[in-house]
């Protein structure tokens, strides 16, 4: 029986909608989110009202987080605060990120009553590289390990997640990593690059892509916060995208650029915040990325709702984007050719 | 007759959900295949464009390696045939000892100095057993720009444990060369003599997924480009295993770089069966080396025969 659960990173999207379903729980006694800013967001944000969410905000890099958890007498932790892209700078994103799963994991260490700790991960810990197999499982050892960036966080915080693990055996950790977000309301430095008009790729490559729904992050962690499924899980929609094929069904044009070019466009384009473009996003997007997730769905005899493709359709549809024109295009062509 | 490419579209759906037994069940196109009366030519010209239409829009499924199906059937295969039927003129022998539908591991001799064999046994076995071959190719090609899409696009992985092991789980056809750039790089005079077959990683796949190993021998690619000599510092420079001299390249240019119409026979030996051992024998070195000799010898004799048979690499010239 879960009674208390922290969920950590509700003042973003995905943080918000996994503590809003765990609230709408009825077997969930009470859910508090915390993060380091208020979840303004959420009233325009429509539907992802926290519910009966206790909101505590705490600086994620201090110790406060200790306090809540003793207090609160919190037995369930989802940690969900990871982020992806630079707000300010690169190195405050590092300390929100490994700081702040650092503080957590020792408030957890000190605490008797929490007996549960999930975590999000992201499957970018497997780096992209050519010399690596084309899919990963849980248990592949990275070729080429990222070392910058938000793939860089995501493997220093599943080491500390290891760690506590290991010091703390009784208390059951669940790292899933998932696969690029995708839906109608996520942000994401590759959500904001399919939403550009034209779209530079790395000439010569056309990478593997593979995302999950939104819809079912919040199930995977929601059901991994009531459910005693210690381990690492890859969780990823069914299905691969080719880059040229998201291009393709978004309706956009390809500007394939020689990867030296690709590199300096990306950085130009992340000095100006628009989009970020990191190292490990420049190899995503020439050597692409694929993992295995039969072990999620022989442990929960469960599988994502929304296929790769079906995801990247949602995106799509809540953009009013597509290839209908394109499409529409050809069939018009047919007519002419095929009437005579 | 917008309606003619839409109701095509559901149909075509059903065939591609799997896209590899689509490719298997459907008869290889030939080139002068004369498909039914002259009437058909409009519903020709309708699925050509049913097939533009998907391809535009991206509705088409590629695999988890990347492998698309259809491109790889109605193009690139497409784009090479005609090396395989008329440059070449391949004779593709001893089919049946390929498995129709189950896993099998294909493991073939290498030379030629450009890996055509392996474009070459592609074809055969697409054409002459349907079906599609795996290849494992090395971590050079996935670096390059173009190449390395591509190969995956025809179904090509990367030559890894992993990706082997998942491939032969999978039941598919999987073809793998052994002597690597040993083999495709040797130099004319040692042609058709086999060369050391690297750490026998693909016979531990083969015991470890219990599949049977097919062994194939490819004779005329050695002839393609006699590789007489080799700029090996400039290779070392440019970070490529070799960079060939032959008596065309690079003397004339990218004229050089035209194959000679050499004579193929390709021939598949009797399957090596593995689901005897137990898949722990895999980590057996002793089993593993005498496996990997087994095949080379096999492979090996088939080489010398199927030498002989074809007589002379240039008929009717020498």
């Amino acid at each position: 029986m879960t009674h208390t659960v922290l969920v950590t990173g509700v003042s973003r999207h995905i943080g918000a909608r996994v503590a809003s379903a765990l609230a709408a729980d009825p077997g969930i006694g009470r859910v508090i989110g915390v993060d380091t800013v208020p979840p303004s967001s959420l009233t325009r944000d429509g539907g992802a009202l926290l519910g009966r969410t206790e909101f505590v905000r705490i600086d994620l890099r201090t110790p406060d987080i200790a306090q809540v958890i003793s207090a609160e007498d919190v037995d369930t932790v989802v940690h969900m605060s990871l982020v992806s892209e630079p707000a300010k700078s690169r190195s405050a994103m590092m300390e929100h990120n490994v700081i702040g799963t650092m503080q957590l994991l020792a408030a957890c260490q000190r605490s008797a009553m929490v007996r549960r700790v999930v975590v999000r991960s992201t499957t970018a810990v497997y780096g992209s590289s050519p010399h690596a197999p084309a899919v990963f499982t849980e248990d592949t050892e990275p070729v080429d390990v990222p070392h910058s960036g938000y793939a860089k966080d995501a493997i220093e915080i599943e080491g500390y997640v290891r760690g506590f693990a290991r010091r703390r055996s009784d208390v059951l950790t669940s790292t899933l990593r998932f696969a690029n977000l995708m839906g109608p309301r996520v942000d994401s430095p590759l959500t904001r690059y399919f939403s550009q008009p034209a779209l530079p790729t790395v000439f010569g490559f056309d990478p593997r892509l593979q995302f999950v729904h939104e819809d079912d992050v919040v199930e995977v962690m929601c059901r991994m916060a009531v459910e005693d499924r210690p381990g690492v899980f890859n969780v990823s929609g069914d299905g691969v995208l080719l880059l040229s094929q998201c291009v393709r069904r978004a309706g956009r044009t390809a500007l394939p650029v020689p990867s030296p070019a690709f590199g300096v466009l990306g950085m130009l384009a992340r000095t100006t915040g628009l989009v970020d473009f990191s190292p490990e996003q420049l190899a995503l997007m020439s050597h692409g990325r694929v993992v295995d997730t039969t072990r999620l769905a022989a442990t929960l005899a469960w599988k994502p709702k929304f296929t790769t493709a079906a995801a990247f359709d949602d995106f799509l549809q809540s953009r009013g984007m597509g290839a209908d024109r394109t499409a529409a295009l050809v069939d018009w062509l047919s007519g002419l050719a095929t009437r005579r | 007759m917008s309606e003619i490419s839409a109701s095509e579209t559901p149909s075509e759906e059903g065939a591609r959900i799997i896209p590899i037994s689509a490719a298997r069940g459907t008869p290889p196109p030939g080139p002068s295949d004369a498909t039914g009366p002259a009437g058909s030519v409009d519903e020709r010209l309708a699925e050509l464009l049913a097939l533009l239409r998907r391809r535009i829009a991206g509705d088409y499924e590629v695999d988890e390696f990347g492998f698309d199906p259809e491109l790889n059937d109605k193009v690139l295969l497409e784009l090479i045939r005609p090396l395989y039927r008329h440059w070449f003129r391949v004779e593709t022998l001893g089919v049946d000892n390929v498995p129709a539908e189950t896993g099998a591991l294909v493991v073939a001799n290498h030379s030629g100095t450009l890996p055509v064999d392996a474009l070459m046994m592609q074809v055969a076995l697409h054409d002459e057993a349907h079906r599609a071959v795996r290849l494992l190719g090395a971590d050079l090609v996935y670096q390059l720009p173009v190449l390395g899409h591509l190969s995956r696009k025809t179904g090509h992985t990367l030559a890894s444990r992993e990706d082997a092991d998942r491939l032969l789980r999978k039941g598919e056809l999987v073809g793998v060369f052994p002597e690597g750039f040993k083999g495709v790089g040797k130099p004319f005079s040692e042609r058709y003599k086999l060369q050391r077959f690297g750490r026998g990683g693909f016979v531990t796949s083969a015991v470890r997924a219990g599949t049977p190993i097919v062994p194939c021998a490819i004779v005329g690619a050695e002839e393609i480009y006699p590789k007489i000599g080799d700029f090996s510092t400039l290779a070392r420079l440019l970070g490529l295993p070799y960079l060939p001299i032959t008596p065309f390249f690079p003397w004339l240019g990218p004229l050089g770089l035209i194959p000679l119409p050499s004579k193929w026979l390709i021939e598949f030996g009797e399957p090596i069966r593995t689901d005897q051992f137990d898949p722990e024998d895999a980590d057996d070195p002793m089993l593993v080396f005498n496996l990997t000799d087994q095949v080379r010898e096999a492979i090996q004799q088939q080489l010398d025969a199927l030498r002989l048979r074809r007589g002379p690499a240039f008929p009717p010239f020498f």
